[in-house]
């Protein structure tokens, strides 16, 4: 079987992994990106709109261009850097300390690393409702991929389940790509994603039922409408149920960490609310309980692109020094500068809670008692 | 929760607040190109419009959550800010433009693109048409494929007329 080595293993190619991979490339590190996709920028390559953050993390920027950019910044110190696409980490063997890999659906291997990076981002949660198994009904991850990668548009008309940013900003791509959107329902009596982004499809004339939910999907074979329902403050369903007529029903109610490789590897794992789910551990450096482990992105909590990037940064700044590569003095104390400012908002408060949960103050110290 | 609250909640402005106060009547009335019309109102980790406006009329953020204030008297009605925010908040109205009409400059990320002279629909908040309008020009200030459609509408719409609807 075959066997590759690398310093520093990044899985996961999207907003964090990239910055990562590039951050300790530049520095001389030898390191191997791993991606399950077809091509690098994760969540990033489906992002058609400009984004929001600072300048220094391109706001203003259309997602899938930040994504060029990191690639760009990464061709110059490609020498360094090791690239598989297609290929899913499909384990960690604390045993012998080896990661397995898959490539395509045949080719089998091994990685020995030094040092890993998880980046592996989120999965989308899903709701129960009866005939939710009915073709027609998609994630919102899944409809942004086939219309935003591969330009196939999902169906004709669509209920959006959720007024998160993901639901409001898929809502209005759908609409760009000529599809209609029968309505947004969010069981929340308030948008959870930025008002911004509901006031621009609202204009649009699209209605948003807050305290709504749906019940049901209608349909044989395939979807041809769904019920829904007025909720209450229990967010138990009052009221009689409404029908909409749609051909597709996209579920945007959240994502969910996926950590399954640190949690193989033993890191010291907790459930954080704020954070959206299971996470690491880890220090101010995004090193884990298990040192040879660093984590960044959506997979240490979901939150935006910019911050990322900024925690790829960290991790891949980190797992440099580590390895006793010379850093910059003071960057990774700029890079938490940048953390701390994008986090100061409303949005960026229940970061910060669920970061005083899972933060600690530094390994060793814990390790040595 | 009253219904006004709801509408707020839902994406409607209902009324001025921070980061979405019109600009000054006596100021807005004379200027040629217009003034910006922001509607901001949220703490967001966000600055576009303040870091792309080349008089510093949206005034810089201290804090990146700040909500957008403006200074009235040096804005030029450029539309950088317009082009540039990525919450399609930001909007150019010229109250000068004829006796009856205003030219409003508003953000446009859909297809099809109007073409200059096509009637347009004027929609409000909510997305209900309230009048026709006339498309007077095109551009794209940043190059990147959001344009600023110009049309020329009735001037009484300053604080409903949002967005366009093109009918092909
Ligand atoms: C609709 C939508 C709109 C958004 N808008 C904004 C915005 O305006 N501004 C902003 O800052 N952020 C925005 N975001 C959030 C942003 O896209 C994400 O926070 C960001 O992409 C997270 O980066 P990441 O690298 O952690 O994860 P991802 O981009 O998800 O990348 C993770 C990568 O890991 C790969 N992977 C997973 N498991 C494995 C494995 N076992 N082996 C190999 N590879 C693996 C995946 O294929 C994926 O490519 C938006 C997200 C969505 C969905
Ligand atoms: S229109 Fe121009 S001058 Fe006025 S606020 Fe916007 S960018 Fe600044
Ligand atoms: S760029 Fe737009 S969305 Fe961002 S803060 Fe400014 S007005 Fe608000």
């Amino acid at each position: 079987m075959k066997r590759l080595e690398t310093e520093i293993l990044v899985i996961g190619g999207g907003a964090a992994g990239l910055s990562a991979a590039a951050e300790a490339a530049a520095a001389g590190a030898k390191v191997m990106i791993l991606e399950s996709d077809l091509h690098l920028g994760g969540q990033l390559v489906k992002q058609t709109h400009k984004f929001f953050g600072s300048k220094d993390e391109y706001a203003g920027t259309r997602g899938f261009k930040i994504a060029d950019i990191l690639l760009k910044e990464m061709e110059s110190c490609k020498e360094n850097i090791e690239i598989h696409t297609n290929t899913t980490v499909t384990g960690y063997y604390s045993e012998d300390d080896t990661f397995t890999a898959m490539r395509d659906e045949d080719e089998f291997f091994t990685i020995k690393a030094d040092r890993a990076i998880v980046a592996t981002g989120a999965q989308e949660r899903l709701i129960p409702f009866v005939n939710n198994d009915l073709p027609g009904v998609y994630g919102a991850g899944a409809v942004q991929t086939i219309m935003n990668v591969y330009g196939v548009v999902p169906g004709k008309r669509v209920l959006m389940v959720g007024a998160g940013n993901i639901g409001l900003i898929v809502s209005y791509q759908l609409m760009q790509a000529g599809v209609e959107v029968a309505a947004i329902v969010e069981a929340a009596p308030k948008v959870g994603g930025y008002w911004v982004h509901a006031a621009k499809v609202r204009r649009m004339g699209v209605p948003i039922l807050l305290r709504h939910s749906i019940k049901r999907a209608l349909g044989d074979e395939i979807i041809t409408g769904a019920m829904i329902t007025e909720l209450n403050e229990r967010f138990e369903p009052v009221g009689e149920e409404k029908k909409i007529d749609c051909d597709v029903i996209c579920i945007a109610v959240g994502l969910t960490p996926t950590t399954e490789i640190l949690s193989q590897a033993g890191c010291e794992m907790m459930y954080v609310p704020e954070l959206c789910g299971n996470v690491a551990r880890r220090d101010s450096s995004m090193q884990t309980s298990n040192p040879k482990f660093f984590t960044a992105g959506d997979a240490s909590g979901i939150e935006e692109a910019s911050a990322a990037m900024v925690e790829g940064r960290v991790a891949g700044l980190s797992a440099l020094k580590s390895l006793g590569y010379p850093t910059e003095h003071g960057r990774l104390e700029e890079y938490w500068g940048r953390l701390q400012a994008l986090r100061s908002g409303e949005a960026g408060k229940r970061i910060c809670q669920g970061l005083t949960c899972v933060l600690t103050e530094d390994w060793e110290a814990v390790h040595n008692g | 929760m009253d219904d006004k609250e709801m509408l707020f909640n839902s994406g409607i402005l209902t009324e001025e607040r921070e980061g979405a106060i019109l600009p000054p009547e006596e100021l807005w009335k004379n200027k040629k190109g217009g003034l910006v019309v922001v509607e901001c109102p949220q703490r967001i980790p966000c600055n576009p419009c303040a870091t792309s406006c080349p008089t510093g009329a949206i005034r810089p953020f201290s804090d990146i959550n700040d909500t957008p204030s403006v200074d009235h008297s040096k804005c030029t009605g450029c539309t950088l800010c317009v082009a540039s925010c990525p919450g399609l908040a930001c909007f150019v109205i010229d109250l000068t433009f004829s006796d009856d009409l205003a030219l409003y400059k508003l953000p446009y990320e859909m297809l099809p693109l109007p073409v200059k002279g096509e009637k347009v629909l004027c929609l409000d908040r909510e997305g209900k048409c309230i009048a026709e309008g006339t498309v007077e020009n095109i551009t794209q200030p940043r190059k990147d494929r959001t344009y600023v459609i110009h049309v020329s509408a009735p001037k009484n719409l300053v604080r409903e007329f949002r967005a366009i609807r093109v009918v092909k």
